[in-house]
């Protein structure tokens, strides 16, 4: 099992009224599967996310990332674990502006303290397609190229999984295909691929769909 | 790494260029202005220090009357006689050379030109002690001033003031009325701030005493200490010699006080070295303002780039990883505005040099101060911004429009 979880559980607090976002979440996804994520907004999907992505941590229940427990753990060894086994892929992109695209890949492997981060780098750029744009900057790229960029950066330090966030919300569906495609392509590797996403179409590309509504999985 | 890190930060503060200057502007002042003014003082330091020990440095002087620092001295005593600076040179251990000194103001007069300035009734051994030289003519002879001969040696001032551009030597002049036949001039000095050496005329202490004072008593008797020798000890001989000469007992003050040049050097060193570090802790207050000034920059710049700090959490970077950026941003800005209050501090302290009568010097530890100084001021005040973007939640970070 890649990701597991058992009777996971997030509360929010909005003064004395506890707000339950996550209910008895039990999930779990193999290596090398490609799951969408679906729900509407509000349904806790995004909570989830943040939790499968170690950004933030369940108030109740156990969260297994390939095998170890990482509900109680914290700080800098979640950023460690995010670094080395989570590849993230935003909505808006989230590439630094005046850092070329070359050096926006590298960022991960800095944080890594990985020596020689520029050859890593362009590999993962030449994988995505972007061979010719290492030197542009993000506002000299157009949409779909971003995007790719973004995913060359979640996938430099070879992480096992792939946590992408309506990857295809900001681009039009010609864009957005070409991602989805080359989300595939990297499954098809290996890689363990969660889209978080409302959209049938983008959920329908992918092997399996995990519902979520008020909080549980339906 | 440091690398990466470091053109992240230069290029976020290109981006801001206006910014980024206005953010330095306190620093560069604040540096400059340290800089400056501690060049300033250390200047003002050694034009003291020159013109005191031009003054000699191995002296001490007899006055009379008790010492003023332990109370009020009364201004004429007569208790000082001419035997005294004899029995210093004849009796002491130690005594290279006396100078029997009388002095008054009085008005001298060349043609319609007149002023007012001191006459100082002197022996020859005065030149030498007190170190003046002769910029034109010559000193007086022994015979002259053993037959109260009445020649004078004029002071820069008093040349200036009475014959302008005209050679003064050869001329004659009156003193309160008495003519005088100008043989010296003497070269200039500079004004040492308690009393001005070049506005004064030198005549033999005889003719003083005999025909333009009229007092049979001494203002001051200067004495030269041989080389090698105690200033102190010599001190407590003269004291023990001129109580005995006095007829002081035991129990009474003295009527007389010694002034010992290392002191008054010590002293004024002391003073000067006051004037710096008040130069200095004044001007470090901009400094502080300056650091606060980028505090207020980093504050701005991490709200915003939160969703940068979002993502740089997201993928991997602990929160030192982000302190550390923050931190070295806020050292870029202080370090490159001081080195630029270096220039602005040289810039100033040349001008002053140049445009004033003030003297100033850079010291090279003053330059490597203001470098640690700024250097510690961007980790002081980058601190906190610094540690509230790597306390930031990265979910919060990366939702922050």
């Amino acid at each position: 099992m890649m990701i597991e979880t058992r009777k996971l559980g997030k509360i929010y607090h909005l003064g004395k009224t506890g707000y339950r976002a996550l209910d008895d979440v039990n999930i779990a996804i193999d290596e090398g599967e490609m799951v969408a994520v679906t729900g509407p907004s509000g349904s806790g999907k995004s909570t989830l996310m943040h939790i499968l992505g170690c950004l933030d941590t369940p108030d109740e229940g156990e969260y297994l990332l390939a095998g170890e427990n990482v509900a109680r753990i914290s700080g800098d060894r979640l950023a460690a674990i995010r670094n080395r086994r989570i590849g993230f892929v935003f909505q808006s992109f989230n590439l630094l502006p005046r850092l070329t695209a070359l050096e926006n890949v590298e960022l991960p492997l800095l944080y890594a303290a990985q020596n020689h981060p520029g050859t890593a780098a362009a590999k993962a750029l030449e994988k995505v397609g972007l061979a010719q744009r290492m030197s542009h900057e993000p506002n000299q790229l157009s949409g779909g190229q971003r995007q790719r960029v973004a995913i060359a950066r979640a996938i430099v330090t070879n992480p096992a999984i792939i946590l992408a966030d309506e990857p295809t919300g900001n681009l039009d569906s010609k864009m957005g295909d070409e991602i989805l495609a080359l989300f595939r392509q990297l499954n098809r590797e290996g890689r363990t691929i969660i889209i978080v996403t409302h959209e049938e179409y983008v959920a329908g590309h992918c092997g399996r769909q995990i519902r979520i509504r008020d909080g549980k999985v339906v | 790494m440091l690398w990466i890190i470091l053109k992240v930060a230069l290029k976020s503060l290109l981006a801001n260029k206006m910014r980024s200057l206005l953010a330095m502007l306190g620093i560069i002042i604040g540096v400059g202005a340290v800089i400056s003014m501690l060049a300033l003082g250390t200047g003002a330091k050694k034009q003291v220090m020159q013109r005191i020990t031009s003054m000699g440095t191995n002296l001490l002087i007899v006055r009379p009357g008790g010492d003023y620092r332990k109370g009020i001295r009364s201004t004429t005593v007569e208790t000082l006689k001419l035997t005294d600076a004899e029995a210093i040179l004849d009796k002491i251990e130690g005594v290279e050379a006396v100078a029997p000194l009388v002095t008054a103001r009085a008005q001298v007069k060349y043609f319609n030109e007149n002023m007012n300035t001191t006459i100082t009734g002197a022996p020859l051994t005065y030149i030498t002690m007190r170190n003046f030289e002769l910029e034109k003519g010559r000193v007086f002879t022994s015979v002259e001033k053993d037959h109260s001969a009445r020649v004078a040696i004029v002071g820069n001032v008093v040349a200036e003031q009475l014959f302008g551009s005209q050679d003064p030597v050869g001329e004659r002049f009156r003193i309160k009325n008495v003519n005088f036949r100008i043989i010296g001039r003497l070269k200039a000095k500079g004004d040492q701030g308690w009393f001005n050496p070049d506005d004064m005329v030198i005549i033999p202490y005889p003719t003083a005493m005999k025909q333009v004072i009229g007092q049979d008593f001494l203002n001051e008797i200067d004495v030269k200490i041989k080389e090698g020798m105690k200033l102190d000890k010599v001190e407590k001989r003269i004291t023990r010699l001129l109580r005995q000469r006095h007829r002081i007992r035991m129990d009474e003050e003295e009527d007389f006080h010694i002034r010992n040049m290392a002191e008054i050097v010590a002293m004024a060193s002391q003073f000067t070295q006051t004037f710096t570090f008040l130069l200095g802790g004044i001007a470090s207050i901009s400094l502080i303002v300056g650091g606060i000034g980028i505090m207020n920059i980093m504050l701005v710049t991490v709200t915003e780039r939160t969703r940068e700090i979002g993502v740089r959490k997201a993928i991997g970077a602990r929160n030192r990883d982000i302190l550390r950026q923050f931190l070295l941003e806020a050292i870029i800005i202080s370090g490159l505005g001081g080195l630029m209050g270096i220039g602005l501090g040289y810039a100033a302290a040349e001008s002053i040099r140049q445009f004033t009568a003030y003297q100033t010097i850079i010291e090279l530890r003053s330059i490597l101060l203001s470098i640690t100084v700024s250097a510690a001021v961007g980790i002081f005040f980058g601190y906190y911004p610094a540690s509230r973007a790597a306390k930031l939640d990265p979910i919060e970070a990366l939702r922050y429009e």
